[in-house]
């Protein structure tokens, strides 16, 4: 048992440096940091003499679509980068932007985070650089998600609609069916908990953004702004639909049926394996990235499913998104039109999208993906065969109708986070928090010039 | 010594008298010379980036409205900002607690490495000392693991006793998880430093001592501590320095404990999110110089109060 615990940790160990890092030579890449550094790729360039744009991203299999895109390309060249995954790119993408320099040319960036970049013009809208050939390749949703007002700032990769990942053994043994409302789920946590059961659920202080995902389900509308007039905006993380969300997960917390650890941590993978949490509520990516973390592998083979998110309302449900990036030309790039072919030809052709759906490391929002029979009906193996997303995914991202993000999101996350660290440890309730957090951004949003509605 | 500087800046300064001007400017020369190479790495790489930090603090940059100077307008806000405060006030408490229980076990282990000199001291003086040649990012992902609830060892150890393993990511017991790293990482190197200053006292002095009838407790006591004061003074600036700067550890526990450490958790947290994280700078190099001077008064207030005791400085 022991020996066993130990081997996990050293696995768990050596997943975990290999999320954060996603590169076997990181220590070059982050060392040559400075984006315009062509000599700094951590992909071989095959064409010598064409130009090259560089690139910062963080997919599992980058160095595969890199590759593919520099095979098939006689114009331009990719040199890409690894620089950190989420929140350390972006913290190094920000310096860049205030230094003026540093940053690449193309960037993956997820969704949520490009209004806070295109407000301080770091991003160059694409649309007239060939947006009109490949519009059909995406749905309305996925370009509304990355554009704001009539300007693309990005070209859609991955989308994350949200799920519920459940064990069938722990199911299976409670005597439980999946639940389809928020408050079946509750009453099911509760049942497996007098029974002696597992955890039903985590609430992580660190993943603000699946928190913000759940209020969104429940009518919330964070956020309001018109394009036109960014110095003006509408600020609502304290209405009713945002308290009751963050009330029910502090309760669920409080009653103990549910787990406090942050996410994406070797704990949380630990406890995930061991059977420690019943369900994970998470989006289209999590199978590929927990199979990468080493889920799925062991005794716990075959024992997950997926089953569509839990509603409020289940005569009217409502499909939301965690996650899901793109592909941004910064203002920084020195020739944006080739940039912008690297950013809509990245991803997009056939080898890489099939090699992202078989290996579950992107749920495609391209179409020609999506619509892909073989891609509907596919068996997935970390569900045991079940037909995920012709059930559960494929319906949910039909369904998504596109979210209003924030343009100083970091601070929204920080601010969210912290208040969520205060509801686990039960010195203030969910919608205390909820009070908390509307004042400090909007406090934040007023210092930063805003006129808050 | 003395008397020979002075016998010797004497002489030079006949031979000045006599030969004037040609030699004092060589000798002028000659010593920036001497000072050059320093004194460009010193203004190029500490100097300038502190001046331009302070010209920085001055500024406020918005997302909307562009750059505006705002004189001291930061350091009012850092002086009322809850967080900052919230921040400084953690920071000044862990020094409270960490620094005297720091220094108390390095003098008790350096008196007890300096008294007794057997194999088993000599290799106890190695592995105390160990923790610090471990880069502090290494030992708090370490100490990270050994706090974790299914992998480190605190879960089998109270479950021996049917007791429930204490949470050090919990918001109550982070702060003594923290203290408990630092000390473990630090107590080595300061024993390290009072060993060397007991090693150097004269030997004659204990037999004196021994001669007059002091027992070893009194020998420690009233001989061995008040002759390396000099040497503790210096690591208690150093330590207090070293905590109210704290950044290393809880950064990286961070990742493990998100809710718990907040980015603005320590002062030099919140500079680091405010200008890297959330590209305002201005207020971030605020912050660092508001630590800044919050650290030199600490400093001055603790060498005013123990000025007797023939500093260092």
């Amino acid at each position: 048992m022991k020996r066993k615990s130990l081997i996990t940790a050293a696995a768990l160990l050596a997943a975990a440096g290999a999320i954060a890092a996603c590169s076997p030579d990181q220590g070059k890449s982050t060392a040559n940091a400075g984006g315009n550094d062509a000599s700094s790729c951590t992909n071989t360039i095959a064409k010598k003499d064409l130009p090259v744009v560089t690139m910062w991203g963080w997919y599992p299999n980058t160095q595969l679509v890199v590759d593919n895109f520099n095979k098939q390309s006689n114009e331009v060249q990719v040199c890409w980068t690894n620089v950190g995954q989420g929140g350390d790119e972006y913290d190094k993408f920000q310096t860049a932007i205030s230094a003026g320099t540093g940053a690449p040319d193309v960037i993956m960036i997820e969704a949520d985070r490009i209004p806070t970049f295109q407000i301080q013009k770091a991003l160059v809208d694409i649309k007239n650089y060939g947006f009109d050939a490949v519009k059909a390749n995406y749905s309305d949703g996925a370009w509304k998600d990355v554009s704001i007002g009539g300007a693309v700032y990005g070209v859609p990769v991955d989308g994350g609609p949200m799920a519920m990942i459940y064990r069938k053994d722990i199911f299976d043994k409670y005597k439980i069916t999946p639940p389809k409302t928020w408050a079946e789920y509750e009453q099911a946590a509760q049942k497996v908990k007098d029974a002696g059961g597992p955890l039903f659920g985590d609430l992580g202080a660190n993943v603000p953004a699946v928190m913000m995902a759940l209020q969104i389900q429940k009518g919330a509308t964070p956020y309001t702004y018109d394009p036109a007039q960014p110095e003006s905006i509408g600020i609502a993380l304290n209405d009713q639909a945002s308290k009751d969300v963050l009330d029910y997960w502090g309760n669920l917390a409080r009653k103990g049926l549910v787990g406090t650890q942050d996410q994406f941590t070797p704990e949380y993978i630990s406890g995930v394996i061991n059977g420690k949490y019943a369900t994970y509520i998470s989006a289209a990516w999590a199978p590929g990235y927990l199979t990468g973390a080493g889920v799925g592998k062991g005794e716990d083979t075959g024992k997950f499913a997926v089953a569509p998110l839990p509603q409020w309302d289940a005569a009217n449900p409502m499909q939301v998104n965690w996650g899901g990036s793109a592909f941004s030309v910064t203002s920084q790039a020195k020739n944006p039109e080739l940039a912008a072919k690297v950013a809509y030809g990245l991803y997009a052709d056939d080898a890489s999208l099939t090699d992202g759906w078989t290996n579950q490391i992107i749920f495609p929002l391209n179409l020609k993906a999506l619509n892909d029979p073989k891609f509907v009906d596919l068996k997935v193996s970390f569900f045991d065969g079940q037909q995920a997303n012709k059930e559960v995914y494929v319906p949910a991202a039909n369904a998504y109708t596109g979210m209003t993000y924030s343009p100083f999101g970091q601070y929204y996350f920080d601010s969210m986070t912290k208040q969520i660290g205060a509801v686990i440890d039960g010195s203030i309730t969910g919608a205390q928090a909820a009070d908390r957090i509307q004042e400090d951004v909007a406090n934040y949003a007023k210092e930063q010039g805003f006129t808050v509605q | 010594m003395t008397l020979l500087i002075e016998e010797s800046a004497a002489s030079t300064q006949k031979k000045a008298h006599k030969v004037r001007g040609k030699v004092r400017l060589r000798e002028h020369l000659m010593g920036w010379l001497f000072v050059g190479p320093f004194g460009i790495v010193f203004l190029a790489l500490l100097i300038a980036p502190l001046a331009y930090a302070l010209y920085l603090s001055l500024w406020q940059k918005k997302l909307i409205g562009g750059t505006n100077f705002v004189f001291l307008g930061n350091y009012v806000k850092a002086f009322t900002d809850p967080t900052f405060l919230s921040g400084v006030w953690f920071v000044v408490r862990f020094s409270l607690v960490a620094i005297p229980l720091q220094i108390v076990i390095a003098l008790a282990m350096a008196l007890i490495v300096d008294a007794v000199t057997s194999l088993f001291t000599r290799f106890s003086r190695l592995m105390i000392f160990l923790p610090y040649a471990i880069p502090t990012v290494i030992g708090a992902v370490m100490w990270g693991f050994l706090y974790s609830k299914s992998f480190g060892p605190l879960t089998d150890i109270f479950g021996l006793f049917g007791a429930t393993a204490p949470d050090f990511f919990s918001k109550n017991l982070i702060f003594y998880g923290l203290i408990n790293v630092v000390t473990w990482q630090w107590a080595g190197y300061y024993m390290i430093i009072l060993y060397a200053a007991l090693q150097g006292i004269d030997p004659s002095l204990y037999e004196a001592a021994r001669m007059d009838g002091a027992g070893k407790w009194q020998i420690a006591l009233r001989i061995k501590i008040p002759l390396i004061a000099p040497a503790l003074l210096l690591i208690l600036v150093f330590s207090l320095i070293g905590t109210l700067q704290f950044f290393n550890e809880p950064q990286i526990l961070r990742y493990l404990a998100a809710g718990t450490i907040a980015p603005g958790f320590t002062p030099n947290m919140y500079a680091y999110q405010q200008a890297f994280a959330l590209a305002n700078f201005n207020y971030g190099s605020a912050i660092s110089f508001a630590l800044g001077g919050i650290v030199f008064v600490c400093v001055y207030a603790f060498l005013f109060f123990t000025r007797k005791r023939r500093s260092f400085l």
